[in-house]
């Protein structure tokens, strides 16, 4: 069966071993969490877990039976089987040197990229996009020297009920 | 009425109808233990907590009801883990109470403090911290209700000191739990894919486990087997859960299965499988487990689905409401098996069972441990509750020992535990005291909680004991010999104790068999007395269980017997 990349949706009860329970639980069992993301929903009780996995469909269902097993756990969706739409953004830093002083304002006017806060030395942006449109960012933002970057885990909303 | 946080916990203990405590005291829970000197609430005091958690979970497998064990902080409650590791992994209910330092201290390395819910996060089905007083209540009673609803399992609660030292208000009628539980009724489509399939079989086969006995479902399981002449296999989980004296009965399949039971699984075109996971002992090679056969699965548990054998067609949902609507089912539909195919399935597995049946051979002057075995059911009648230790001695009693009733048949499966036969034993007889509690025991594990002697003397608990001893951890010898051209690396146990002494010396009864002729006298002598019994049966060394399948075969292909020189 074909690997590929799954993200999953879980909404659990917010208690404060709930995140170690379930990577506990997937390290565990050999499965590998490659991104994450977690906060509360509308309700300070309730929160959703967005995480990406790889694995073929037998092994993500697996990870998914396995997840609903857990008593703090209310649902589980693999989003990759719905209409979903998928996010990350990136926090990235960039020093302004005088040779790539140009080159940096070029691109953020090409790019139409969200500039957070500037001063003489560095240029902090926040882009945000799904994943293809982060690497492509990446891609452009490489050249021009990264000082330092974050990058959030996927976030995704389903389309349908 | 305020309350304080002892009081509360042994307030819904009672609620619970809780009866017996497993336990062992110590400095974080001496406030608990203070409440307790002033309760109605019956305390076993352990010799070591391993074997609280074991005595717990054998009253839990024998009654049904959720087990209670309580200890202390630190050591006592990582002395507790092994004990919960079993119970998870054969799903059996039971609450672990362990003392906790104050609040304040939590996470200073404070004397006897341990992250005992992040240790037990992986080998329970649920635990809590009790932070506050507040949550106090709740979360006793939501411990209880997760430990016995759905798939069942341990629950830990850890209790801080100053927690249960506080003072709170407590009404029981204003205590909310989380409905954690999602409860699944097979939808009817699935029953008439069951009854389609049932239809076309000509080989059909059940497959009985665990999840029969936990879902009290062997009364449905054992109705629909009769009614329609359908074979039935078990997994070790699942003996009891089938009359093991019934014509329908195979025995258990799998690495010590029989053999009839192997081919069975291995020729049925539909395989019904109930309440079992499909663990690697059971299945052998995965490619080659009845791969002529469609295969049903009824489980409670959704994660046990297709996790090991892929499935022709899940149904997730209790094994007993299920097993009723698809007898229901059937009934409406005038189901009915065709005569001369069902005979000719059944003829062709009694030419099997006519073919390799279950023997050995007890001649010459040696016991031989089956022929113990054997005799006990003989002169008990088969009235009687089993526990065992794990190893040859465990392999030996599932083979030879028939099971008639569920809860029966008392023995650490998915974990293989040793040490576990004989608090188990002390938990189901405290449950049954006018019961026949024998564990089995082999001489390896017999020692590996052999302190509980000590409980059983103190509390007038008359568990009898019967040692297989051949001087040998026998299981892994066994392997040794068959898979490690006989260097016994590590495995002779002849340096032991003088176990008829050392059973005086607790002050029970020992007894002692060394001839084949000694053996009934002697277990008839030892269950007579109305006293804690250890039976020390000194057996053939070097007896191997059979059949066998090795690691890695096909279960049809079994290792028969060997040439046996003694």
């Amino acid at each position: 069966m074909e690997k590929k990349e799954h993200i999953i949706s879980i909404l659990v009860y917010n208690k404060p071993d709930v995140l170690a329970r379930i990577a506990g639980t997937l390290g565990g069992k050999g499965y590998n969490i490659e991104s994450l993301c977690v906060n509360t929903t509308t309700s300070y009780e309730i929160s959703k877990i967005v995480m990406t996995t790889v694995g073929n469909q037998a092994t993500v269902t697996r990870i998914e039976n396995q997840l609903r097993r857990f008593v703090d756990v209310i649902q589980v969706d693999d989003l990759t089987n719905i209409e979903s739409i998928h996010r990350e953004m990136i926090l990235v830093r960039l020093n302004i040197t005088s040779d790539k002083k140009d080159q940096i304002k070029k691109a953020i006017d090409t790019y139409k990229w969200k500039v957070l806060l500037l001063s003489d030395s560095y240029v902090v942006l926040e882009i945000t996009g799904d994943k293809p449109q982060i690497d492509f960012a990446l891609a452009r933002l490489e050249p021009l020297g990264i000082a330092d970057i974050t990058r959030t885990g996927i976030v995704a909303l389903q389309l349908e009920d | 009425m305020k309350l304080k946080g002892t009081q509360i916990l042994l307030k819904i203990l009672e609620e619970e109808n809780v009866e017996i405590i497993f336990g062992y005291p110590g400095g974080t829970v001496l406030d608990i233990y203070d409440c307790l000197y002033h309760s109605k609430l019956k305390h076993i005091l352990v010799r070591h907590e391993q074997g609280a958690v074991h005595a717990a979970d054998g009253y839990a497998r024998a009654t049904g009801k959720v087990g209670v064990c309580l200890v202390t902080s630190g050591p006592g409650a990582t002395n507790t883990v092994t004990g919960i590791a079993t119970a998870n992994m054969d799903s059996i209910p039971i609450v672990v109470f362990t003392g906790q330092v104050p609040t304040g201290l939590i996470g200073n390395d404070a004397f006897q403090e341990c992250d005992i819910t992040g240790i037990t996060r992986p080998c329970t089905k649920h635990n809590f911290l009790v932070r506050n007083i507040e949550e106090l209540a709740a979360t006793i009673k939501e411990a209880f209700h997760i430990a016995r609803t759905g798939r069942p399992g341990p629950v830990l609660v850890d209790l801080p000191k100053n927690v249960m030292a506080e003072e709170i208000e407590y009404d029981p009628a204003n205590i909310k739990i989380r409905n954690y539980e999602v409860f699944h009724k097979p939808a009817p489509k699935k029953m008439a894919q069951v009854f389609e399939m049932l239809f076309h079989a000509k080989k059909p086969l059940i497959m009985t486990g665990g999840g029969v006995i936990l879902g009290k479902a062997s009364l449905e399981l054992t109705q629909l087997a009769q009614k329609y002449q359908i074979p039935v296999t078990g997994t070790l989980m699942g003996l009891g859960s089938f009359p093991g004296t019934d014509q329908l009965w195979q025995g258990m399949l799998g690495m010590h299965g029989t053999y009839y039971a192997n081919m069975a699984v291995s020729h049925c075109d539909l395989l019904i499988a109930v309440g079992v996971r499909f663990d690697d002992r059971v299945t052998g090679t995965i490619e080659t487990f009845a791969s002529n056969a469609q295969i049903i699965q009824i489980d409670i548990d959704p994660s046990s689905i297709n996790k090991n054998v892929v499935v022709d067609l899940p149904i997730i949902g209790e094994t007993k409401a299920t097993l009723k609507d698809l007898m229901k089912f059937l009934a409406d539909h005038n189901y009915a098996p065709v005569p001369a195919q069902r005979k000719a399935w059944l003829a062709q597995i009694a030419e099997w069972k006519e073919k390799v049946p279950l023997t050995y051979c007890q001649n010459g002057k040696i016991i031989k441990p089956q022929y113990v075995i054997q005799k006990l059911h003989e002169v008990t009648k088969g009235d009687v509750i089993i526990t065992t230790e794990v190893g040859q001695n465990q392999m030996w009693t599932a083979q030879f020992f028939s099971f008639d009733k569920p809860n029966t048949f008392i023995s650490s499966g998915g974990l293989g535990t040793m040490g576990f036969g004989l608090p188990a034993a002390i938990g189901v007889k405290c449950a049954f005291p006018d019961k026949q509690v024998v564990d089995i025991a082999g001489d390896g594990s017999i020692q590996m909680n052999i302190q509980e002697l000590a409980t059983a003397a103190q509390y007038k608990i008359n568990v009898k004991i019967v040692i297989l001893n051949n001087g040998y951890l026998g299981m892994v010898r066994q392997w040794q010999e068959l898979f490690y051209e006989k260097r016994y690396s590590y495995t002779d146990m002849t340096y032991a104790p003088d176990f008829v002494k050392l059973a005086e010396a607790y002050g029970i009864v020992g007894l002692r068999a060394t001839k084949p002729e000694e053996v009934e006298a002697v277990l008839k002598e030892g269950l007579d007395m109305n006293k804690p019994v250890l039976m020390d049966f000194t057996v053939s060394r070097e007896e191997c269980v059979y059949p066998m399948v090795r690691p890695g075969a096909s279960i049809s292909e079994m290792t028969l017997d060997r040439e046996i020189t003694n």
